[in-house]
């Protein structure tokens, strides 16, 4: 009896102070004490793998509630630091190495906007495993699609492609990178074959979403194609995809692969994601470097 | 070679009967299953933290264990005043010393295999059902067997840490005897250190001390297997066995000191 009523009472008050404005939060979520990945090494004594997996817990956390907070000037300053800490602590994490090149390479707020520490990353990977294909596939990746640099992309391709159980798609896709650049085809290709052969969940989600970009970035031009024909022949633009619809030159109202409805800019003819579309933002066009 | 039986079988029935034990074994048990629900905070390599954190928890519970009951095999008999009856039974003292010792193994080895049981039971759920695809990340499968090579070193290790504990229960209090223990195995964690002092100092006396530190203290170090293991690293035979040979040895020199210490104490 006295038990329920004091359990009854505990969870009680705990719900008014849930109920209460929350106590300020001390700021120390942008603090990281240690930095020496030497240092800790050392203290972890015997159980640097599991100090390895918490820092690795504490970057997925620090970019997943970086990128969902709702604040202006978002931080990622602890993500490098963070996959630094890691991989000197286990030099054998290679998800580590490779979501993490992911996190920081992404075009900022999304993620990091560094696809430079992307790169140093993966590059501290392959100092570890010199053979270890993925990692070289995955710089050639960085170059291709944050940095446009598609001679580096094709000469990481190709570096791949020559090490030991590399897939036998990677030597034609230096070929393709190098001859023609970053148009969406060779982008389709690309991702094709990610999704194709990783094994990792979370990447293969990545090229999935990838695809779909593709696709709503040549719907687009295919929606703005109409958009011009039904121009030409009324004289006007339309104003609203009824209009299109009645005069007969799409079928039903255009959505997209999330089905989040194409919005339709009249005054300049344009056709862009709706702004509730998880597709957002699409990739830049694609501009080569130098 | 009775006597120590004897011994060895009283010391497991007092653990046994103990249940701070049971506290230490149920918390173990219940962190390695809470693994499961940590690796779920993580985008891939849950595997591996389940991994790494049941490997981690048998080897801390399981140094808990060596260290708190160690310490206390002798200092109790000497508390208690219970050493008296015994050494006036026809028990000579290496065999009460090994006896005690022997006990406390065979404690550690049904404790760590309730651990091994409850680590396996997680990771076998953790693989069932997965696609093969999802498989093909892992660098070992989740029901390893190799994790078991991990785990006999830790069981080796703790063997020596048992051995360690009894030493310096033999000739001081519960207190000290833990410090001297846990710092004992902390400064056996940096003897790689001490094997690589020559390329940092230049004095070759410091250096050649550092050396014989390096030697002489007992390196826990080599007992350490769990990252390899975990990433699906090969561990030579060769390596696991002089390591398990050095955790034999290494006890039997601290027991040969608890048991000369031992037998110059005089509790007349």
């Amino acid at each position: 009896m006295a038990l329920g009523i004091l359990f009854t009472a505990a969870v009680g008050l705990q719900a008014v102070r849930d109920r209460q404005a929350p106590l300020a939060s001390p700021g120390t979520e942008h603090l990281l004490y240690v930095r020496s990945p030497e240092f800790l090494k050392r203290a972890a004594l015997s159980y640097d793998s599991l100090v390895a997996d918490v820092y690795w817990i504490r970057a997925v956390q620090h970019y997943g509630q970086t990128k969902l907070s709702a604040g202006q000037s978002k931080q990622y300053d602890l993500l490098f630091p963070l996959l630094d800490l890691t991989t000197s602590l286990d030099p054998r994490f290679n998800i580590a190495y490779r979501f993490g090149a992911i996190f920081l390479a992404e075009q900022y707020p999304a993620g990091a906007g560094r696809p430079d520490q992307a790169i140093a990353l993966l590059e501290k990977g392959l100092r570890q495993q010199p053979g270890k294909w993925e990692f070289a596939q995955d710089i050639g990746f960085v170059h291709y699609w944050w940095r446009k640099d598609y001679v580096q992309a094709a000469e990481w391709f190709t570096r791949a492609g020559a090490m030991p159980g590399a897939p036998n798609w990677l030597s034609p896709l230096a070929a393709v990178t190098l001859a023609q650049g970053g148009n969406r085809e060779s982008s389709r290709r690309l991702w094709q074959e990610l999704l194709g052969s990783a094994d990792a969940a979370w990447l293969r989600t990545q090229a999935r979403f990838r695809l779909s970009q593709l696709d709503a970035m040549d719907q687009i031009d295919a929606l703005e194609g109409v958009v011009r024909l039904y121009a030409q022949r009324t004289g006007s633009p339309p104003r609203t995809w009824g209009d299109v619809i009645r005069a007969g030159y799409l079928q039903g109202l255009p959505i997209d692969p999330e089905r989040h409805e194409y919005q339709l800019n009249p005054s300049r003819g344009t056709v862009t994601l709706s702004e509730r579309s998880p597709l957002n933002p699409l990739p830049t066009p694609e501009q080569p470097r130098g | 070679m009775r006597a120590i039986g004897h011994i060895a079988v009283n010391v497991f029935r007092e653990s046994v009967r103990d249940k701070v034990l049971y506290s230490i074994v149920a918390f173990a048990v219940m962190l390695i299953a809470v693994s499961y629900l940590l690796a779920q905070l993580t985008a891939g390599q849950d595997l591996k933290i389940i991994k790494d954190l049941g490997l981690a928890s048998i080897a801390t519970f399981g140094l808990l264990m060596a260290i708190f009951i160690g310490i206390g095999l002798v200092w109790k008999e000497v508390e208690r005043r219970s050493i008296y009856g015994l050494l006036t039974k026809p028990i000579r003292r290496w065999e009460f010393i090994l006896g005690k010792y022997v006990g406390l193994v065979l404690t550690l080895l049904v404790n760590v295999a309730v651990m091994t049981a409850a680590f396996y039971a997680v990771l076998a759920y953790q693989g069932w059902g997965v696609d093969e695809l999802a498989r093909r990340a892992w660098p070992a499968p989740p029901m390893d067997p190799a994790l078991l090579s991990a785990i006999a070193l830790i069981l080796v290790e703790l063997m020596l840490v048992t051995g360690i504990a009894l030493f310096f229960s033999t000739f001081s209090g519960p207190f000290l005897s833990a410090v001297l223990t846990l710092g004992l195995w902390v400064i056996g964690h940096f003897n790689t250190d001490l094997r690589n002092f020559e390329n940092v100092v230049e004095s070759r006396a410091a250096a050649w001390l550092a050396r014989g530190l390096y030697y002489a203290l007992p390196n826990f170090d080599t007992f350490d297997i769990k990252a390899q293991v975990v990433q699906g690293q090969h561990v030579a035979a060769s390596y696991i066995a002089l390591s398990v040979l050095y955790g034999m040895v290494y006890p039997a020199l601290v027991l040969t000191g608890a048991v000369a210490i031992f037998s110059r104490r005089d509790f007349k």
